[in-house]
């Protein structure tokens, strides 16, 4: 199943903690898609999903500093 | 995987801005894939009273007297700048305004991140507070040896 999450109004820390609730609620093999933006959310959310045992499987940009990250549970 | 990181934080201000900041470390640490284990003390067991006002609790005249002055989560002072209680109203005003998290949110996420919270035995002793007084979200009253060991292979701060 596909999921979807805009970030791209967040700041630290809800950034990543939406992010990772919403794995947490999602089935194993579904996808989320992201939106956030440059900067800290673009830096860290992928990498800190790659650590945590998700597959990144997308980073795209957007349009201006937005930009579109797929993750696998 | 490697062995998951832990983090311990040592509550002990009932300062607003502080506990914004132990609890924006709790949030970003949990999220981030760590265990976090908060230990709530002293002051910092205002954050965590049920009743989120003033409230008269304890069983002697001075435990009735310092709960009620300090309050609760509402009651919870800025650092600097207090202005006599308006500077945290006017502040979570300012962190709506600008999309930020207020504590209320991060409260709620610290608890749906599955954060450890328990609180100090002691201070709770001296206070007159019972477990009963504290948001259900506390899971345990301990001392510092407790502490101390759940903590052995944590980052530790002391906020």
């Amino acid at each position: 199943m596909e999921h979807f999450l805009d970030i791209t109004k967040d700041h630290c820390p809800m950034t990543f903690v939406k992010v990772k609730v919403k794995l947490s609620k999602i089935e194993t093999g579904d996808r989320l898609e992201v939106l956030l933006s440059e900067g800290e959310p673009l830096n860290n959310v992928p990498r800190s999903a790659t650590e945590q045992g998700y597959k990144v499987l997308e980073v795209t940009a957007v349009e201006g500093n937005v930009h579109k990250v797929v993750i696998e549970k | 995987m490697a062995k998951k990181e832990k983090l311990s934080l040592v509550c002990f201000s009932g300062d607003f801005d502080k506990a914004l900041a132990a609890f924006t470390l709790a949030t970003g640490a949990a999220a981030s894939g760590r265990e976090v284990h908060m230990f709530f003390t002293f002051w910092g067991l205002n954050i965590l009273k049920k009743d989120f006002g003033r409230k008269w609790i304890g069983k002697a005249l001075l435990d009735r007297f310092f709960n009620f002055l300090m309050g609760g989560r509402n009651n919870l002072p800025l650092s600097r700048l207090n202005f006599g209680g308006l500077s945290p109203k006017l502040m979570t005003g300012m962190m709506k305004a600008n999309n930020v998290a207020t504590l209320e949110e991060l409260i709620e996420a610290a608890k749906e991140l599955d954060v450890k919270m328990v609180a100090c035995e002691m201070a709770m002793h001296i206070l007159g507070i019972t477990k009963d007084d504290l948001i259900d979200e506390v899971q345990d009253v301990v001392g510092v040896v407790t502490f101390l060991n759940t903590s052995r292979d944590a980052q530790v701060m002391f906020i």
